[in-house]
């Protein structure tokens, strides 16, 4: 795919596999995303804005001479929180529901609506009024995540926004499936209640090989859960990349 | 039968042993040594292992379900199995979305894996101008004809849904009447609320857009077993409860999130002695409570329903005895009194007296939830019992033409022989709109009767949360059609036994 060159000459032997293969995932759906918004793969650039960090660095090839054997992924930017039971007509109202994720423009225009749903108690807006895109690559929320409707526009708002990774106490489950089978944002899991610790704004770091989240603004450390069963699946790139992995449906 | 997008070698698949970390091949082999005894030149006969030569333990029937349709003896909960499908269906909003990753995926020439498996209803935005919602009913008409798919529930005349002989409305109550649902099958769609189907003893859970696409070229899915929760109601149903009310007391007592990547199993005397109208209702807000999938076990209350609907073979399938459960709730269903979900989550019940002095701007009769024929002559029942009219605007949105008919041509008992749709207009109600999803999720802003102002609603439907309707901080109590119309005749949130004892 064309997108995937992009990183196939430098993904080959340095991007971590699991890494390589979740981009792949998340970007067949944002040709005309990929260009501007390189969410996985950190390149210096002269525009690059201290406030819009929300790439993930990789080991840069250069770095890599003598490469570790563990992938050591990691998410990095200001991270934007919210409670519990956040509902998907929250994340993506149902107004917008007419948009079609598979159409690249209309993809675009939901990523400009996400968390839009959200009541007047969230003072800060999760993507500026005119914008298209979030400051905040990750969101920290309560338990319960992305409950209600099965609209695979939830995780995809949130991806086409700029949403690196979700991190929850807990998640819906279909809200979780979607999130895996389409790639579009990592849904991890923490252990204690994320929300009550970090605040709207504050830096994060999440270090996918430690299972850790690092708050910069507070400087505390916090444990993620594993990613468990959904890991392979994940790893491979989606539910598609996946069957083909293992043979279920014929590989392209 | 198998599409030809899957593997050539994948039919084998299924059967090797190879050590994959998700798949649990459970079966083991358990031969028994027979003893010999030579008394007489005729050799003792040898005794047959048993039918599979595996070992079983009790399953629930959601796991057994899933067991036959991955075509493994056993299934235990956690494991991750590669399911069949028997009918895969979509509507307008989620449809467009599947085929397109169909397409990307497959390619632009593929085919359905099995184009009478697939039903695709659009239901969600039919009655708007916008454009685009209109725009996504004619992909899903491009995509039925490419296919030749054989259920699709089409509407073209906007202005006058009667003029459609094919459109039905609301997906998961016309899949009941269009007898796609049968026990012990494996039904998913692109709709949280496809948990209703299960009331016909059947696995029937929603999937996004990309799983969708996935199943739409292989007739398959990845699937993780649930354990069970059981629910057993006895006692006799009062007659100013619902089963609207035993799922909302349901949710609270194990909150919206007691039942995630868990089956409902329903049971109970209570249970059985509820209609399939009524089953639908108590599944369909499974998902409200984090729920996988509901099931109701299937009985003659089933059979009849589903006779002369369906054409094809089913086999239901029944938890064994000794099925082993996450927990086990008992309600005694004569002590519950009417009850409703406050703003703004399902589980956060209160008594419906306990709400009188909440004044209310307007009611909504509708959606999968509480748009079914039975919910119409429960709203009936009450009006007529007052005798009274309505406070306060209420909107009648029947949740299929099937439903819509049943509202202008059914009496109501005790009626003297008028039909719902009679006394609605005796009563001040709304005239009967066009059956669709509505506004129970709010939708295109020139959806009938969408909450655009901040208002207090009492509603049949099945979500409350913050902008649910319309408005963000509209305020909506879900209650059952008998505490709906109740609070309409009042304009508070009323107690129905006001009016029905």
């Amino acid at each position: 795919m064309k997108t995937m060159a992009l990183f196939s000459a430098t993904a080959a032997t340095v991007i971590p596999r699991n890494l390589a293969i979740a981009s792949s995932s998340k970007h067949f759906l944002a040709h005309s995303l990929l260009p501007s918004f390189p969410r996985f793969v950190s390149f210096p650039t002269p525009k690059s804005n201290p406030r819009n960090l929300r790439t993930v660095s990789l080991q840069s090839p250069r770095a890599q001479a003598s490469a570790s054997p563990s992938p050591s992924a990691t998410f990095h930017g200001l991270c934007y929180v919210v409670g519990d039971n956040i509902d998907t007509d929250q994340i993506i109202p149902a107004e917008y529901l007419t948009l079609v994720p598979s159409k690249p423009d209309e993809y675009e225009k939901l990523g400009s609506y996400a968390l839009v749903g959200l009541p007047a108690s969230y003072a800060t807006r999760f993507v500026d009024a005119g914008e298209t895109k979030t400051k905040y690559a990750i969101v920290i929320g309560g338990a319960n995540f992305g409950c209600g409707s099965s609209r695979e526009h939830a995780p995809v708002a949130l991806g086409a926004a700029g949403v690196s990774a979700v991190v929850a106490e807990s998640y819906a489950r279909i809200f979780f499936r979607n999130s895996v089978a389409t790639g579009e944002v990592y849904p991890l899991e923490s252990e204690s209640r994320l929300c009550e610790e970090c605040r709207t704004g504050d830096v994060v770091t999440i270090e996918l090989g430690e299972s850790r989240l690092i708050n910069h603004t507070t400087g505390k450390e916090y444990r993620l859960n594993p990613i468990g069963d959904a890991g392979p699946v994940i790893e491979a790139g989606g539910i598609f990349a996946y069957a083909r992995k293992s043979g279920m449906i014929p590989s392209r | 039968m198998a599409s030809s997008l899957l593997s050539p070698s994948f039919s084998s698949f299924l059967r090797t042993k190879k050590d994959l970390p998700l798949y649990a091949f459970s079966s083991q082999r358990c031969f028994k040594a027979v003893p010999k005894r030579i008394r007489c030149s005729v050799a003792a006969p040898q005794r047959q292992p048993s039918t599979t030569g595996s070992v079983r333990t009790a399953m629930t029937m959601t796991e057994k379900i899933l067991a036959r349709a991955s075509e493994k003896a056993q299934l235990s909960p956690g494991d991750n199995v590669w399911v069949n499908i028997d009918v895969l269906m979509t509507h307008d909003v989620c449809g467009p979305g599947s085929i397109g990753i169909f397409k990307r995926e497959f390619g632009e020439d593929a085919k359905v894996w099995d184009r009478e498996k697939v039903v695709i209803i659009p239901d969600h935005y039919i009655f708007t101008s916008d454009e685009r919602a209109n725009r996504n009913v004619d992909i899903l008409r491009d995509f039925c004809q490419e296919q030749n798919i054989k259920y699709f529930y089409d509407i073209k005349d906007l202005g006058n849904f009667k003029a459609n002989p094919d459109y039905k409305g609301v997906c998961h109550v016309a899949l009941a009447q269009e007898g796609h649902c049968r026990p012990g099958e494996v039904l998913l769609s692109t709709d949280s609320h496809t948990c209703t189907a299960g009331a016909f003893g059947q696995f029937a859970t929603g999937i996004g857009n990309t799983e969708a696409g996935f199943v739409l070229g292989t007739g398959k899915l990845l699937l993780k077993g649930p354990p069970t929760l059981r629910f057993v109601m006895d006692g006799g149903m009062p007659d100013y409860l619902l089963s609207k009310g035993l799922i909302l007391q349901i949710i609270c007592e194990i909150s919206v999130a007691g039942a995630t990547y868990k089956a409902m199993e329903f049971v109970g005397t209570t249970v059985e002695s509820l209609s399939m109208e009524e089953r639908m209702t108590l599944c369909n807000m499974v998902v409200e409570a984090g729920g996988k999938n509901g099931v109701v076990p299937a009985d003659s209350t089933t059979f009849k329903y589903i006779e002369g609907k369906t054409f094809l073979p089913y086999e239901p399938v029944y938890s064994d005895q000794k099925a082993r459960f996450l927990s086990e709730y008992r309600f005694d269903v004569s002590k519950l009194e009417p009850v409703v979900a406050k703003p703004h989550s399902p589980d956060n019940r209160a008594l419906a007296r306990e709400c009188k002095d909440v004044k209310i701007n307007r009611v909504y009769i509708g959606s999968c939830t509480g748009g079914k024929t039975e919910d119409f002559m429960a709203a009936a029942k009450v009006f007529l019992a007052s005798g009274k009219k309505v406070k306060v605007p209420t909107f009648l949105v029947p949740a299929t033409q099937k439903v819509w008919m049943d509202v202008y041509t059914i009496p109501v008992p005790g009626s003297g022989g008028k039909t719902c749709s009679q006394i609605f207009e005796e009563a001040g109600c709304d005239t009967p709109a066009s059956p669709s999803c509505g506004a129970c999720l709010g939708g295109p802003k020139d959806t009938y009767a969408r909450m655009n102002e901040p208002q207090v609603c009492v509603s049949t439907t099945n979500r409350n949360f913050p902008g649910r309707m319309g408005h963000k901080e509209g305020q909506i109590y879900l209650a059952s059609p008998y505490t709906a119309a109740a609070s309409a005749l009042t304009g508070y949130v009323t107690d129905p036994r006001e009016f029905l004892q």
